[in-house]
């Protein structure tokens, strides 16, 4: 027996053809929208992996530090270095924040870091590491910065002398990593203005400036200039003991939070992420919707047009079954069309995306399962006008 | 019993009570293997809901039909007498309509293989058979061809060629030459009539066409569902 359903397709591949590349144009921007969901999640890991750590430890009651601001004392590793299961603990500072680059301002994640410590990037792509003490620092390939250009965060100019790749913020800013103490006076410093203006406010309090007491005053301006804090401490965890364990330990005697690795996978995906992962939901539902929608009235409008032939069909003998097959496997046909060309589609554009977008072969393969389901229910619709169709009015009137 | 179509007391009745119609009564019609009749009638008369009781199509309600020397409906002894009119349909009753109404995705190897195809036959024997029904009606060399590449009267001629496909012992002809002139009208009457003799199938041929009823030898006219038999003028057609 011939396929109906693919001489149908073959006689009208024109009108085939471009309804499937249309359908194929919606089935990519949804499986971009959940490349823009994976790609979310995977920066959160990467973000994490790459932080090297086996424990953040931050503020107490707080989600940080990067769900939450966190600040706690830069000299709360020392007492954690000395902690049974505690193999390295660092200071980390993260900010978010514009930093200039010509004429332009980029949004991006700066990072304080102690070079050979956790919190260092993982791997250069291009340059070298930290050697100074300041005003050097290190940036993901996607802020565009090039070897040897100097960059201004804040105050101060830094010579780009290394480059990364895939170190993003869980908003998708790329990172900048200088030095700690840098990065410790960039999240606190003013402007001259400011600072003078800070001065002069203390100066005439009389509580601060008091008479007879010599050096108060100056102590006090010192003590307001210096930032001792800062977001979070890293801990690597020594071989032969657990990181739960440890970060349970140093929540009991540190007055602090330190959470796992698991337990920061969850804070960054089930919390920080969560609104962003339904409103995707919403899209996807609400795209495989129009998709359905969509394939259904093509296919009813396509067998509409056949109305006649049909009838003739029956007429001539034709079963249920095989005019039914015929509907279908159009658009099962269509589908898999519309499914080919969103898949080469959202691979040619997720790169041009300024976020990450993670497309899966799993999330390609559960898709094509959907599609043709989709497309097989939006197809009963058509099923049914055809069935339906009286074989008898293929004769006279 | 003689193969052909024998009717006994068809009748048929639309709706009921006051708003019953009898569409059909008592009609007596018999054709032999072979032979081409005229259906003839104005409008409303019964002829297409003749048409569609003899295809299986619509039930009657009452009455005799035999085809092929096979009885295929008796309302005395419970009706169709097969469940699957489809088949009854696909095997036993060619069908002509007024429009070639050819599947317009299918080249017409294929339209007139498709019937033998649907019956369980081999593609290749279907296309076989197809091709030879061809040739008898002169389109062979259209074999390739879609149906919109063809002229109208190539469109009937591959539908009369589909019609035999399932060599079956009745066709029935809706008004086949209806969007034809008088020559290719005409010619279609003559192929009927040697289909009808080459391949001994009874052909009724439900006509208005004042061009083509000279043609045949037997007619039925039909009015408010009552056929009347009589001798036609048989006319040679040349």
């Amino acid at each position: 027996m011939i396929s109906l359903a693919g001489r149908d397709i073959l006689h009208s591949w024109g009108k085939f053809v471009l309804t499937g590349v249309g359908l194929g144009l919606l089935i990519g921007a949804t499986l971009t929208m959940a490349g823009v969901y994976r790609g979310m999640v995977d920066d959160a890991r990467v973000l994490l992996t790459n932080s090297g750590a086996d424990i953040w430890v931050v503020q107490k009651d707080t989600q940080g530090p990067y769900a939450e601001a966190s600040s706690i004392r830069d000299d709360v590793y020392r007492g954690l270095l000395g902690m049974p299961g505690v193999a390295q603990a660092a200071n980390v500072t993260y900010l978010t924040m514009q930093v200039r680059h010509g004429d332009t301002d980029l949004r991006t994640m700066v990072v304080g870091f102690e070079p050979g410590q956790p919190g260092e990037p993982g791997y250069l792509v291009a340059g070298r590491r930290l050697l100074r003490g300041h005003f050097e620092a290190i940036a993901d390939v996607k802020t565009g910065f090039r070897l040897g250009e100097r960059i201004r965060i804040r105050r101060h100019d830094y010579e780009v002398v290394g480059l990364t790749r895939r170190m993003v913020s869980s908003g998708g800013d790329p990172m900048v990593f200088i030095p700690l103490k840098d990065a410790q006076e960039a999240q606190f410093l003013k402007d001259n203005d400011a600072i003078t203006a800070d001065r002069a406010r203390t100066a005439a309090n009389p509580a601060l400036n008091r008479p007879g007491v010599p050096g108060l005053l100056d102590a006090v301006t010192a003590s307001q200039t210096i930032n001792h804090s800062v977001n979070a401490v890293l801990v690597k965890v020594g071989a032969g003991d657990t990181a739960a364990n440890v970060a349970q330990e140093i929540r009991r005697w540190k007055h602090v939070q330190a959470y796992t690795r698991e337990q920061m996978e969850e804070i960054l995906i089930a919390k920080l992420i969560a609104t962003s992962a339904k409103q995707i939901g919403m899209f996807l539902v609400i795209l495989t919707v129009v998709s359905a929608a969509i394939v259904a009235f093509i296919i009813y409008t396509m067998t509409l047009g056949k109305i006649r032939e049909i009838a003739v069909l029956k007429l001539i003998g034709t079963r249920n079954r095989t005019i039914a097959g015929m509907i279908l496997q159009q658009a099962l046909g269509l589908g898999l069309i519309g499914f080919i060309v969103g898949k080469i589609s959202a691979t040619l554009w997720a790169p041009a995306f300024p976020k990450y977008v993670l497309l899966e072969t799993a999330d390609a393969m559960r898709a094509l399962v959907i599609v043709m389901v989709v497309c097989a229910l939006a197809s009963t619709l058509a099923i049914r006008a055809a069935l339906k169709v009286d074989p008898a009015t293929a004769i006279g009137g | 019993m003689d193969k052909g179509i024998h009717i006994e007391g068809l009748s048929k009745r639309y709706g009921e009570g006051d708003t019953a119609v009898e569409a059909l009564k008592d009609v007596n019609m018999s054709i032999a293997p072979g032979e081409v009749v005229g259906l003839v009638g104005p409008s409303g008369s019964g002829k297409t809901t003749l048409l569609k009781c003899l295809g299986a199509v619509i039930e009657p309600t009452r009455g005799r039909m035999t085809l092929g020397g096979e009885v295929i409906y008796d309302s005395a002894q419970g009706g169709w007498k097969t469940p699957d009119l489809r088949a009854l349909r696909r095997d036993r009753i060619g069908f002509i309509f007024q429009a070639p109404y050819l599947i317009p995705f299918l080249d017409v190897t294929d339209n007139v293989a498709l019937l033998p195809m649907l019956a369980g036959r081999a593609n290749a024997a279907s296309r076989s058979r197809a091709l030879e029904l061809l040739q008898a009606l002169d389109v062979a060399h259209r074999a390739k061809a879609q149906p919109s590449e063809l002229s109208g009267g190539e469109q009937q001629r591959v539908s009369i060629a589909r019609a035999l496909a399932n060599q079956p012992p009745v066709i029935l002809a809706d008004e086949p030459t209806a969007p034809l002139d008088s020559a290719r009208a005409l010619a279609v009457v003559r192929i009927l009539n040697q289909m009808a003799s080459q391949y001994q199938t009874a052909i009724i041929v439900v006509t208005h066409d004042e061009k083509i009823i000279p043609t045949f030898k037997r007619i039925y006219h039909i009015r408010d569902g009552s056929t009347v038999e009589e001798a036609g003028e048989g006319r040679e057609i040349s």
